[in-house]
């Protein structure tokens, strides 16, 4: 009997209610369990490497802040550190503890962002609204600090752009118990709600081993017992002078994913304390040249996804040769579809969901492979513009008369 | 004749439903935003929902079939009504009272359900055909134990009529204790039959988009939007008439308690909605099979053994 | 807490009573830290005219032009909000602390040419 009658292929997305951002994953389904996955990303390719090169060092800082709009901090600080280690300029160890300060505020909101998505795609929109509302304290507290609630903007080369002041250090530690005390309370509800457990445990599965084999980084690592952090690992910026404590789980599902993230927020939440009280004295910024030796760098950092990699390469100029930017969805994709096999199409979202993905980060360059012909290779811009005239032609609508406006840069 | 028209049209039928479902819809809304901290939407919302729905273009699926995809949200709505008619609503009689009338307005209220099947099915969409083959499989898992739920009662009461049974519990309105079970059994599975988180499954919004309707729009999106909160208030009036037999002589009066009653059923329901995720189709099976039939099933032991008492 | 379904519903029912989070936006306003960064501010008075805001700039959204004569200098600053990031860097940049940031966050318009200004 051929098991391809009782199949049916299902699309979710790339325009879908339980997906923030464009993403296609096809789904392959035998009833309600699906047999096949296949994940495509891509639709948010907005080429921001590219503009990098095109763009001083002091201007890619705030476009690579822009790369994606939760982790904005994490990013910056990783091309910062990168170019800092380039031109060779240790930065103050006050700068260093805003720095952190930052991060672990913005692990604290993409956390509790990522809690209310989670619940929102297994329908439980009470704790939705109410870990967002929470969301809001952190986001003030951000915004006080930084001048803006998503792209903080509070990095510079060589250094932060604002001090803390101890208004606004009394003010953090106010809102900081708030925060603290109503994660006590979501971190009991995920622990103790039936509906809650019966819709996570068991779904998304991913094994120690499969962990390590598909490379995932962050939350999902961590919750399949990969004790795998950069902060503790590579420590940089100053977590070296905060303790910090890796929190682990051996569930490897949806689970404890979740239970990591909400034990996360309270390690968070004790080392923004730990940092405020300890912050040493110093200058925001040291002096910054204009232009960058040439040279090549690695920078990583712990974004609240997982491990954040950038590549900096320098020639010499006021402008970076090339940029990569690695962000920690993009290691964590490679499992997904091992995750999603063997499941319920109800599951498919909150397995999505699990790994927090942020697709605009993910999307960089293409690479088509051809299966007629079986080879592959790279696109570039002309070739694309020539296949996709081509395919509008034969389906009778002719585009090669549209003109594309020049972008001004 | 004019009266019977009356009846079908005003009042208790299409127009006072219509209003009070869009009044329940409202309470619904704001209640369910009021738990989550919100400030939720005005009182004029879901009639000015109705209304832009009515007024926006209707598209039929090129695969449908026409006169079936047209008629559902129709036969749905009609179905609603004219339950909502068997159910006293002003005193402990309804309009017009039979024996077996409780079995009739079941079984007019599974109509709608069906309705939801056959609409997702004939709209030819991936989407709707997996909401519609949920919602039949739901049908199948909480219809038994909330028809057995509310045949408990009628068991004790000796009576197949609503009326009769409300008459039965007004005058001992110490044997409704009896019925607790009963009441928590008919409040659970009803979840289901209104499709509400946790068993919204047929139109999962996450999921499968919204499942049975993802293809309907318009005017008959509009009905069919209409009979959903139609059915929430026949179901909650039904589960007033059956559980909660207060009444009085006076028919102002009794209208009013009317109101109370299923406001009260109301915010009950809504709480269940926002303290709950949703479950999966598999564990809705279990769950309606190995607890919430079982428990039914002892509520009418129960009530056999007392009727046996009592005679 | 013991295990069972619908834990939320006594923290859910507590809150019916409390004034709802909800900030309706134009009849109650979020308040912004002064040191929010809104739009730019520009003070033509103490500017040079060295353009460094507009080299930069990461958006290429502003831009400082001579209206005057060449001996008699006065300038104009012509700032695209559409265009505008809002990272402030300029500010940061600016030798003579001619632009700062005001947290005027209020800037739609109807029109893409409303959003050019000229201070």
């Amino acid at each position: 009997m051929s098991d391809n009658s009782k199949r049916i292929t299902i699309p979710i997305g790339p325009q879908h209610p339980a997906l923030k951002e464009p993403g296609c994953f096809t789904i392959t389904l035998e009833g309600e369990k699906v047999v096949n996955a296949v994940v495509g990303v891509g639709y948010n390719h907005r080429g921001l490497e590219k503009a990098c090169e095109s763009r001083t060092y002091i201007q890619d800082l705030y476009i690579i802040e822009r790369v994606c709009g939760i982790c904005s901090h994490t990013h910056s600080t990783a091309f910062c550190q990168g170019v800092e280690e380039l031109v060779g300029v240790e930065i103050s160890p006050r700068a260093k503890f805003i720095r952190v300060i930052m991060a672990e505020l913005e692990r604290l909101h993409s956390h509790l962002l990522w809690l209310g998505v989670a619940a929102h795609e297994i329908g439980f929109d009470t704790l939705f609204m109410y870990s967002w509302r929470d969301r809001e304290l952190v986001l003030d507290m951000l915004a006080m600090l930084g001048g803006n609630r998503v792209n903080y903007g509070i990095n510079t080369l060589g250094g932060v752009r604002r001090d803390i002041t101890p208004e606004m250090k009394e003010l953090i530690h106010k809102t900081l118990n708030i925060v603290e005390e109503q994660n006590k309370y979501y971190i009991d509800l995920a622990l103790h709600e039936t509906t809650l457990a019966a819709r996570l445990s068991g779904i998304g599965k991913l094994s120690h081993e499969d962990a390590i084999k598909y490379g995932a980084v962050g939350p999902v690592a961590r919750a399949s017992m990969v004790k795998d952090d950069i902060r503790v690992s590579e420590p940089y910026a100053a977590y070296d002078q905060i303790p910090v404590k890796v929190v682990t789980d051996d569930h490897c599902d949806v689970f404890g994913r979740a239970v990591v993230r909400v034990l996360e927020i309270m390690e968070s939440i004790s080392m923004i304390r730990f940092a405020l009280d300890n912050m040493p004295d110093g200058d925001l910024a040291v002096k910054f040249p204009r232009k960058v030796p040439a040279g090549e760098v690695f920078s990583r950092t712990e974004a609240p996804r997982g491990e954040d990699t950038h590549y900096i390469r320098g020639n010499g100029t006021d402008k970076p040769d090339r940029v990569r930017v690695r962000a920690a969805s993009e290691a964590n994709w490679h499992g997904m579809q091992h995750m999603l096999e063997g499941d319920y199409l109800a599951d498919v979202p909150i397995i999505i969901a699990a790994i927090d993905p942020c697709y605009s980060c993910t999307d960089r360059a293409f690479i088509v492979k051809d299966l007629d012909h079986g080879d592959q290779r790279v696109w570039d811009w002309q070739s694309l513009k020539r296949y996709s005239v081509d395919w509008y032609k034969k389906r009778g609508f002719d585009a090669s008369k549209i003109k594309l406006a020049e972008r001004r840069i | 004749m004019l009266m019977a028209l009356f009846n079908i049209v005003i009042f208790p039928g299409l127009l006072f439903l219509g209003i009070y479902a869009l009044f329940f819809a409202f309470l619904d809304r704001k209640l369910y935003a009021r738990l989550q901290n919100r400030v939720g939407p005005p009182w004029f919302q879901p009639l000015a929902d109705f209304c832009k729905l009515l007024g926006k273009e209707t598209i039929i699926p090129q695969g449908a079939d026409r006169r079936v995809f047209v008629s559902l949200p129709v036969f749905a709505l009609a179905a609603v009504t004219t339950a909502f008619i068997y159910v006293p609503i002003w005193s402990v009689n309804s309009l017009f009272p039979f024996e077996g009338d409780l079995i009739v307005v079941l079984y007019l209220l599974t109509i709608p359900t069906l309705c939801f099947f056959l609409g997702g099915w004939y709209s030819t969409s991936l989407y709707a055909t997996i909401g519609a083959v949920r919602a039949l499989t739901q049908l199948f898992s909480y219809e038994v134990p909330l028809f057995m739920a509310m045949l408990a009662p009628a068991i004790l009461a000796e009576t197949w009529s609503i009326s009769g049974i409300s008459a039965y519990y007004a005058e001992h309105p110490l044997y409704i204790l009896i019925n607790i079970p009963a009441f928590l059994v008919a409040m659970v599975a009803c979840q289901g039959k209104l499709e509400r988180v946790p068993f919204d499954l047929p139109e999962a919004e996450t999921e499968i988009v919204s499942g049975t309707f993802v293809e309907y729009s318009g005017r008959l999106f509009a009905i069919f939007k209409m009979a959903i909160d139609c059915e929430l208030v026949v179901v909650s009036a039904l589960i007033a008439a059956i559980f909660l037999p207060f009444h009085a002589a006076n028919p102002w009066l009794g209208f009013l308690y009317f109101i109370i009653k299923t406001v009260i059923i109301l915010i009950l329901l809504c709480l269940f909605r926002a303290s709950m995720a949703r479950v999966r189709i598999e564990q809705m099976l279990m769950f309606c099979w190995k607890i919430l039939t079982p428990l039914a099933i002892i509520q009418i032991i129960i009530n056999l053994l007392v009727r046996g008492a009592l005679a | 807490m013991k295990k069972g379904p619908g834990k939320i519903a006594g923290f859910a029912l507590e809150h019916v009573f409390k004034k709802p989070a909800t900030i309706q936006y134009p009849f109650g306003k979020l308040k912004l830290e002064e040191s929010y960064r809104g739009k730019i501010e520009y003070d033509a008075e103490t500017c040079i005219g060295c353009n460094i805001c507009a080299r930069d700039c990461p958006a290429g959204a502003i831009k400082v032009v001579n209206v005057g004569t060449k001996e008699e200098k006065s300038f104009q600053c012509r700032l695209d909000v559409g265009h505008c990031i809002f990272c402030a860097q300029c500010v940061d940049s600016c030798p003579k602390k001619c632009l700062h940031f005001s947290p005027n966050i209020e800037l739609a318009a109807f029109s893409r040419d409303n959003l050019k200004v000229t201070m």
